[in-house]
């Protein structure tokens, strides 16, 4: 293929990851920028959408539209009930200690896995994408579901910012944020603001699912490179903050398939794991993030 | 009794006691408890970290991971005899240890958990990676003349016990003698308060390396002897499960108790042993497992009899 | 949308049968042999972890050759049953499981593992315990030498010879340029390395070699690195992401021009031919390790076969038509608990005393006839090596069907030996 088709598509499928991984993140850096909490189980929040994707599309008789359109109500509703019942039961329980926290959501981690495994089992299953649209251009096809999910990573990102700049809610969130305590003192009831929180990050979790599954699979092993992706995209942004989180994804979407050209992927992904590490050590506060 | 004749004496009868169940254990169970003694080893080391230093870590995998492969590779690549392979897998673990907790210690709390976890993570594709060299995701068996240890044959199954036994020996009574010391005390004085630790003139970088470093040896002593004493070397070893192990033991057993990351390996590995015979979900109870420790006995079991009963438990 | 229930009741019921097979077995189908002691068959199975899929279905091929077996009398007038122990699809637990099954749940000899990694992790212990295991696991691993003695795969071909059958018969009707496209582990690399050699000498190219990491969940980026003078492409690719793969690749030629491709089956085991965007596979190519969908000229062996496992004439469960199995694989299951029970009955085996002359009766073993016992078609063993090897099958997709094109002889998959394991001590 010569250097222009090549580099179309290089553009186009960094875009598509760089909202792939906007997506999967925004609700890790939204849980940990209120609560303080890094959601190990973040990853099977993932999983746990897409699976309830795969069972909804499958089993209501509706038109493909239709019922991807239904997943993408009723997955985020119940795992945000999930993730509701995690907070009440366990983190706050914890006191929202981090370190306690993250052992916890490890645990967590292992009981979805598992519980997918035994009802869902073992096999990789297609969702139906709700449209079926091919664009072919003179050197190669491309998905016009993919294009689609980028619009849409667009509408969910300025969606959860304007929830968390215009709305009261993203106001409680982040006075919550900001001082829990004065918060407190001001007659806000913090345990339904991090209750809420936590719930709403594990919708995010499950839209980002729907909207993705179609180009993959829904399979109960998937939660784990999300989760790692995840943590290198809201690391190098910045922990917490979510405009950080966006300009990292799309850097990170957009170099990673220019990087992995010249060596190999393997080496990529070992340069980036490596370079996380190095940007918590040196600049804690995230390569775009504002000072504290 | 003086506490401290309490103490020894109590880690000595242990330790006798699981000398002699070689004899009494079906052949199963005691093959079970020589693997047992070297996890237990890994979580001792796990132990020194986290349960005395307070440096909780996800990455030991990595530590472990180092001591397996010096030890295999320089068996197969160098044809290395076992005492050297054994010995360069002990001090991999601790130099990657320190060359780690050079960067991570600058990081703190969540920030140092998920810097280890990174480091675990590249070790762990980096391994990958080599593939050519270091056999990759399938692995490697190590040769049946890297097995023999003092003319000892690890492949028969009373040396092996008795391998690993001394191993874990060795390993209990160092870490009794350590935390009993003048640097234990320093350690968790560092766990408990860092700031007054500092004023008293400890510097608590020094002190979390040395810890740390210590913890890594304890890693590679086991890794190495893991793959040493069953014969296999691979890269399932390096992720990130093999980090969440040791944690595990360590919670259930009781942080900062000498025999509590034994404890906890010998629980853990039965609960999965017999459970896995009833139901396919058996890491739903190690998940279950570790929820429960955090919310309710953040201290384990011998945590819990220290608080209550025995206070003089180190 | 027509859809129907998914064969979660099924997957369910297997647990659970598995759970009480040698009970079953044992107390209930065969009342007749009640004084005489079963032959316990260890299974090391990848009930869950990253070979849960394949697992699940070895599981039932296994438990179906079980009641073959026991309905024509079980092994030397003994009947038989089968333990089987969760692995994970971890070498750890692995060898975990064979001592296990060795030592708690006194089993004769140990089969079944598929992933290469657990294989090599657990053979060295099956070799300290000196108990048979045989293994259905594809890998060069066992003919390579780098196992033991105890250590055999006399159910399924491996990959050098797999590769280096079929090639001549790509380069003679796709073309002679090929790209590879495969996971970057050693079961890609086994697939690198002998397939690139076997092209070479063939007279062919290999233009391009695409390793992906195995964790990759998105492939289009690695396609624009298949050159445009291909002419053959040629991809294998295992794990939960195989169907993403595949229909990127047929996004990315869309109805432009497109090389002759190439597949393992691997790609697409255990998945639906009819599943949304694979509509652009027809006319392609993939090596078959057995055929799933029901030939015209199948053997009455292979139609009893399907039907004793519960596999339709498309390869699905015969409870769930989406319920696709793996088929490609899931046979070595079905012919090595035969051979066990030949290897037994031809070295007399009476209990655990009797392990090593069933080694070197295995050992002795060289022409399997197609039969009841031997699915998949004539084989040939190599006592010294360990390994068995067959036919391969290369089939084209016609109307959504895999129609065998070609079957390549068992001459062209042999390769000198490298490793004599006769000559190892038991």
């Amino acid at each position: 293929m010569s250097f222009g088709p090549f580099l179309l598509l290089a553009v186009l499928e960094g875009t598509v990851m760089a909202a792939v991984l906007a997506l999967t993140a925004v609700g890790l850096s939204l849980v940990f920028g209120v609560m303080r909490v890094v959601n190990v189980a973040h990853g099977e929040f993932y999983m746990l959408g897409a699976v309830l994707a795969w069972f909804v599309t499958y089993y209501l008789p509706f038109p493909p539209l239709l019922a991807w359109m239904a997943a993408l109500i009723i997955a985020p509703v119940l795992v945000a009930a999930v993730a509701a019942l995690t907070d009440v039961l366990v983190l706050k329980r914890l006191k929202y200690n981090p370190e306690a926290t993250i052992m916890a959501t490890i645990g967590l981690l292992y009981m979805l896995q598992q519980a997918a495994l035994t009802v869902y089992g073992p096999d990789a299953r297609p969702v139906v994408a709700p449209f079926e649209w091919r664009i072919q251009l003179p050197w190669f096809g491309y998905s016009g579901y993919k294009l689609f999910v980028v619009v849409a990573a667009i509408l969910v990102l300025m969606a959860v910012w304007w929830v968390m700049t215009r709305t009261k809610a993203g106001l409680i969130m982040r006075a919550t944020q900001v001082d829990r305590d004065t918060a407190q003192t001001f007659g806000i009831n913090v345990n339904r603001v991090y209750a809420g929180t936590f719930a709403f990050g594990g919708a995010l979790a499950a839209v980002a699912a729907v909207l993705i599954v179609p180009i993959q699979q829904a399979h109960y092993l998937m939660g784990h490179d999300p989760l790692l992706l995840s943590f290198i995209v809201v690391i190098i942004g910045g922990l917490g903050s979510i405009r950080g989180t966006l300009v990292a994804a799309v850097i990170i979407g957009l170099s990673d398939g220019i990087i992995s050209m010249f060596f190999s992927p393997t080496l990529a992904k070992i340069i980036a794991t490596l370079l996380v590490a190095l940007v918590l050590v040196f600049r804690p506060q995230g390569l775009f993030g504002a000072k504290a | 009794m003086t506490p401290a004749i309490k103490v020894w004496s109590l880690h000595l009868l242990v330790l006798a006691l699981l000398f002699a169940a070689q004899f009494v254990l079906p052949p199963y169970h005691a093959t079970n408890l020589a693997r047992i003694m070297v996890l237990a080893v890994f979580a001792m080391g796990y132990n020194i970290a986290f349960g005395y230093t307070g440096l909780l870590s996800l990455g030991h995998a990595l530590f472990f991971a180092a001591g397996m492969y010096a030890m295999g590779l320089s068996a197969w690549h160098l044809d290395a005899q076992a005492w050297p392979a054994l010995i360069a897998g002990l001090i991999a673990g601790g130099a990657i240890a320190g060359a780690v907790g050079l960067l991570a210690l600058r990081a703190v709390g969540v920030s140092f958990m998920i810097v280890t976890l990174m480091f675990a993570q590249a070790g762990y594709l980096t391994l990958l990676y080599l593939n050519s060299w270091t056999g990759g995701d399938e692995g490697f068996v190590i040769a049946q003349n890297a097995r023999v240890l003092s003319g000892f044959d690890m492949a028969t199954d009373t040396p092996r016990f008795v391998a690993a036994f001394v191993l874990f020996a060795v390993g209990l009574l160092a870490c009794l003698w350590l935390v009993r010391s003048p640097f234990g005390r320093v350690m968790i004085a560092m766990r408990e308060n860092e700031e007054r630790s500092r004023m008293l003139g400890y510097s608590p970088f020094h002190v979390k390396l040395t810890a740390l470093v210590l913890s890594g040896v304890y890693a590679g002593a086991a890794g190495a002897a893991y793959g040493m004493l069953f014969g296999y070397v691979g890269a399932t070893f390096a992720t990130i499960q093999y980090s969440i192990l040791p944690m595990l033991y360590v919670l259930l057993g009781g942080a900062g108790t000498v025999l509590g990351p034994f404890l906890g390996a010998l629980i853990m590995f039965y609960l999965i042993d017999i459970t896995s015979a009833y139901t396919d979900a058996y890491f739903f109870v190690v998940g279950a497992a570790l929820v429960g420790l955090v919310l309710f006995a953040p201290q384990g079991i011998l945590g819990a009899l220290r608080e209550r009963v025995l206070k003089w438990l180190p | 949308m027509t859809q129907k229930h998914i064969g979660l009741a099924p997957s369910r019921r297997a647990v659970l049968k598995a759970a009480g097979a040698g009970l079953l077995t044992a107390g209930f189908a065969a009342p007749v042999w009640s004084q005489a002691a079963p032959v316990k068959l260890g299974f090391q199975l990848h009930r869950t972890g990253i070979g849960a899929a394949y697992g699940r279905w070895y599981e039932r091929t296994a438990q179906a050759a079980l009641k073959v077996v026991n309905d024509a009398g079980g092994i030397n007038g003994r009947p038989v049953e089968i333990v089987f122990e969760d692995d994970g699809t971890d070498p750890k637990r692995g060898a975990e499981v064979v001592e296990k099954l060795t030592r708690q749940h006194n089993c004769d000899l140990i089969f079944g593992p598929l992933f290469s990694h657990v294989v090599i992790g657990s053979a060295p212990r099956a070799a300290e315990l000196k108990v048979p295991y045989l293994v259905c696991s594809e890998g060069f691993h066992v003919a390579g030498g780098m196992l033991n003695r105890w250590t055999m795969q006399p159910g399924i071909t491996d990959v050098r010879a797999q590769v280096s059958s079929m090639a001549p018969w790509v380069l003679a009707n796709l073309g002679k340029k090929v790209a590879m496209v495969f996971p970057d582990y050693a079961f890609g690399h086994d697939h690198r390395d002998f397939f690139s050699a076997a092209v070479e000498a063939g007279g062919g190219q290999v233009i391009a070699q695409i390793a992906v990491p195995p964790t990759e969940t998105s492939f289009t980026r690695y396609l624009p690195q298949i050159p445009n003078d291909t002419e053959v492409l040629y991809h294998v690719m295992v794990g939960p992401a195989v169907l993403t793969f595949v229909k990127e690749l047929g996004e990315f030629y869309g109805t432009g021009a497109r090389p002759e491709i190439f597949g393992f089956i691997d790609s697409l085991e255990a998945v639906d031919l009819a599943s949304p965007g694979l509509a652009f596979l027809e006319g392609t190519h993939f090596w078959e390790g057995h055929c799933r969908n029901q030939q015209a000229d199948a053997s009455e062996f292979e139609t009893a076969y399907r039907a004793a496992v519960g596999v339709d004439a498309n390869g699905a469960s015969v409870s769930d038509a989406k319920d696709v199995s793996t088929y490609a694989h899931m046979f070595s299951v079905w012919e090595t608990l035969h051979i066990i029970k030949a290897g037994m009955e031809a070295s007399g085996y009476q209990g655990a005393a009797d392990r090593q002359r069933f080694v070197e009766a295995v050992e002795a073993m060289t022409d399997m006839p197609e039969s009841l016992a031997h699915v998949q078609g004539k084989k040939l063993f190599n006592g010294k090596t360990h390994q068995v090897f067959g036919h391969q099958f290369i089939s084209k997709v016609e109307g959504g069907k895999l129609i065998k094109v070609h079957t390549t002889s068992i001459e062209d998959s042999l390769y000198p030996d490298a490793v004599d394991y006769t000559t190892q001590s038991f």
